[in-house]
């Protein structure tokens, strides 16, 4: 098991890559202490599910630019920060050819995932003026 | 297993942190799979948004913002310790510190989440505006 302190993980001394994404993480956990409460708060304290439909979501919700960019950021960190977290447990918990296999299909994933979200919040038309 | 294990504040504080992360994870694929149809098939989006607004749905958005808030506040708390180490004596009061937090703000918006599936008033209501 990967050296955890009474925190986190610990500070990779190795330096290049894996210090980065060490960083990173806590970069993207900052960025989606704001975001992403902020959106749970926007969806279910503001707003309801009940009234958030597909016509309210392009009308209302992703009515500007401004709010699709707050979205695509949030998109942009949780998919650093959920994929390499899911990479941190897989380097716990798997060995060999099965790391491998997994880090790989995270990887893959994140694409998938990112490229889904990007598609949706750019490519809904925006409501007419 | 979980309490025998060495335990102690700091083991709890990461096991949990690591259970709610992977649960996080799979809800992101979910949300972003039926936020996708929102724009890719309209109909089907709001029909699983139906399900976000059901009794069920509105338990499980609980359990969600649970995950997320003590995700949120204790990843504070490990951000805090690795910038600022002399914190990391301190460890213990800073769980506590997150959990009285996480009730303080946690309570009343699992009050109102759930509210709908008692036909008890939200917020809004409570507060006379809109």
């Amino acid at each position: 098991m990967a050296p955890t302190t009474l925190a986190g993980r610990a500070r990779p001394k190795s330096g290049g890559y894996e210090l980065a994404v060490w960083y990173l993480i806590r970069l993207t956990g900052l960025g989606l202490f704001v975001t992403a409460l902020g959106h749970f708060m926007i969806t279910h304290v503001i707003f309801d599910p009940a009234e958030q439909t597909a016509d309210w979501i392009a009308a209302e919700r992703w009515g500007s630019i401004a709010w699709r960019t707050v979205d695509w950021l949030m998109l942009t960190f949780v998919t650093f920060h959920a994929f390499m977290g899911m990479r941190t447990v897989v380097q716990d918990y798997a060995r060999g050819g099965v790391r491998t296999m997994l880090t790989m299909a995270l990887y893959l994933g994140a694409f998938v995932i990112f490229a889904m979200g990007t598609i949706v919040v750019v490519t809904m038309p925006l409501p007419i003026e | 297993m979980l309490f025998r294990y060495r335990g102690g504040e700091g083991m709890l504080a990461w096991a949990f942190h690591r259970i709610a992360g992977v649960a996080l994870f799979a809800f992101i694929l979910l949300h972003v799979l039926d936020i996708w149809l929102a724009g890719a098939s309209p109909e089907l989006y709001d029909e699983v948004l139906a399900i976000y607004a059901s009794p069920i749905g509105r338990v499980l958005e609980t359990l969600l913002g649970a995950a997320l808030l003590y995700h949120a506040l204790n990843g504070l708390r490990i951000i805090i310790m690795d910038f600022w180490p002399a914190m990391t004596r301190y460890h213990r009061q800073l769980w506590y510190a997150s959990w009285i937090v996480f009730f303080v703000l946690g309570l009343p918006v699992a009050y109102h989440i759930m509210a709908p599936a008692f036909g008890l008033p939200q917020f809004q209501q409570i507060l006379g505006g809109a």
